[in-house]
């Protein structure tokens, strides 16, 4: 292959005379891996001109997604079936194990005697408070920890001990301390999702580049410096990564503090419906956190998307 | 303070010692040298003898346990030199033309003239059309153009360069050297070059200093007797093969 510093160099030697032609981004200058992502930045527009082998090739690409997609689907509906068949045909007791169309006459009724919206809306609030505090707290913390290492090393043992305890164990503590309200279940929520975020973002502000830092000190920049222009926008996947570990995090916290005192939200009907022996309503009630834990997570994804966009 | 306004940097009787759990290393002892301004100076020594000590001594990123370093009269500190790395080290999430910016932003000195400055630096030596774009998009070879150009933004009065090519393959590492010698030679900077590489050091400088293996002190000091600047040039004329024996052997005492 012909050495691109060679052709820039080339380019250079060039007479200027060509005025605008000599600024424009060239092709070969550029190293492009895939032709029908470059964006028309010089004004210059690339239409991609494919070999009918590479169209082939996309094409199977395109139909192996498709299958994919299909019969992930087709799990989903296989495992419905048969459980409402075995439910259907009473091979296994559907007191027992329930089944979709129960659950559906479930959620139905939830939602007619109106009680479904606020189940989930107490629960879906106490893991997004819990969640946002958990996030930007943990966040600051280690933030100061990677500022000062002294305190870092001081809290470190700490830090690692609280992470390792089971936080369920600190339940009765809680309630205690804060009451069998939701800012118990709050206070959990948060629990369970600070020392993760602090670890991950610590982390993350730890494995930036020694070689950046160095050149920044050469330049004369401070800490403060170092801190806004390098560990800050590296840390960004880190963050993501973190983000992502705390919503699951988050919503453990509140169905845990849901389950150890609670008389609203998904939790207390998980337990209550477990306590009565309904089991339609316990599987109800983790049908709906299994949609919204997803949709949780696809809010998150989105956020990364808009995050690391170039 | 004395300062004849040639001197660009001088080391006067420098040690270094290091202070690990293990125990104390001294890096470099009785190290005294002068680098006159617009000199091209190349340092070698065997490895692990305390070469990258050298550089971050004079960027002022250490300080010596005994002697003195000083630049452009002044004590060393961070901030008035251009250090260049082995590796580029562009910023991944700004775009070329906001990497040159970098030096500025940290100096405190990010007007829109010396942003015009660093940008027509950028277009004089080519990198004009890469500007808005982000360094993934460039070759190794324009990348560390790059890197160079963002070196030159502050208008240091001294370049540090670090083997700055050897973390690139071999043929595009004789071309980058190629330009980085050119762009060096033609902006009259003055600058010192580390490298293990003999062949290297003495196709880019003016003069070599040979370190001694640690504690290093300056055991040599060459003046190359070269017509020609242009490292690929050096490389076909005849005193090339003389030299490299010479330092050669030096190296290997």
């Amino acid at each position: 292959m012909k050495n691109k510093w060679d052709a820039a160099r080339a380019r250079d030697k060039a007479p200027r005379a060509a005025g605008e032609g000599g600024e424009k981004p060239r092709a070969d200058g550029l190293r492009t891996t895939k032709p029908h992502a470059e964006k028309p930045r010089g004004g210059k527009k690339q239409k991609p001109l494919y070999s009918r082998e590479h169209m082939l090739y996309l094409k199977k690409r395109k139909r192996e997604t498709a299958l994919v997609q299909a019969l992930r689907v087709g799990v989903l509906l296989l495992i419905l079936g048969v459980w409402e068949l075995v439910a259907q045909l009473r091979i296994v007791d559907p007191f027992i194990i329930s089944s979709p169309s129960r659950i559906c006459t479930t959620i139905a009724d939830l939602a007619a005697n109106g009680t479904l919206l606020y189940h989930i809306w107490t629960t879906l609030w106490e893991t997004l408070a819990g969640f946002a505090i958990a996030v930007v707290l943990g966040t600051l913390i280690a933030l100061l920890l990677w500022w000062s290492e002294r305190a870092l090393r001081v809290l470190e043992p700490y830090i690692v001990v609280l992470n390792s305890l089971p936080k369920i164990a600190l339940g009765p503590v809680i309630i205690v301390w804060f009451g069998t309200g939701s800012t118990a279940i709050l206070f959990m929520t948060v629990l369970v999702g600070i020392i993760v975020a602090i670890l991950n973002m610590l982390g993350g502000f730890a494995a930036t580049d020694p070689g950046k830092i160095l050149l920044l000190r050469s330049m004369g920049a401070s800490k403060f410096q170092i801190l806004r222009k390098l560990v800050i926008p590296s840390s960004v996947p880190a963050f993501i990564g973190m983000l992502k570990i705390c919503v699951g995090m988050a919503w453990i916290g509140s169905i845990m503090g849901e389950y150890i005192s609670s008389n609203a939200g998904l939790g207390y009907l998980i337990v209550y419906g477990g306590q009565v022996f309904r089991l339609d309503l316990v599987m109800a009630a983790t049908v709906i956190l299994c949609v919204l834990a997803a949709g949780m997570y696809a809010l998150v994804a989105l956020a990364e998307k808009a995050l690391v966009k170039k | 303070m004395e300062n004849n306004g040639k001197q660009v940097l001088e080391f006067k009787d420098v040690r270094l010692t290091y202070h690990t759990k293990a125990g104390e290393t001294t890096a470099a002892e009785h190290m005294s040298f002068c680098v006159d301004e617009g000199e091209f100076i190349a340092v070698i020594g065997p490895s692990g003898c305390g070469k990258t000590t050298v550089l971050s001594l004079a960027a002022g990123l250490l300080r010596p346990s005994a002697g003195e370093v000083r630049v452009a009269g002044g004590a060393a500190h961070p901030g008035n030199i251009g250090y260049m790395l082995q590796k580029d080290e562009l910023f991944p999430w700004r775009t070329v033309e906001k990497n040159l910016f970098l030096p500025l932003e940290i100096g405190k000195r990010d007007t829109p003239e010396n942003r015009r400055r660093a940008v027509a630096l950028a277009e004089k030596y080519g990198l004009g059309g890469f500007l808005k774009h982000y360094p993934a998009q460039l070759s190794g070879g324009m990348r560390q153009r790059a890197a160079l150009i963002r070196t030159l933004a502050s208008d240091p009065r001294l370049l540090l360069l670090d083997e700055p090519f050897s973390a690139l393959d071999y043929q595009t590492r004789l071309n980058v050297c190629e330009d980085v010698c050119r762009v060096i030679r033609e902006e009259k900077k003055t600058a010192l070059l580390v490298t293990h590489d003999i062949s290297e050091a003495i196709s880019a400088a003016d003069r070599i200093l040979v370190l001694s293996a640690r504690p290093a002190r300056v055991i040599a000091s060459h003046t190359l007797d070269f017509a020609e600047t242009s490292p690929l040039k050096r490389r076909e004329s005849p005193q090339f093969s003389g030299w490299f024996e010479l330092l050669w052997k030096e190296l290997n005492l």
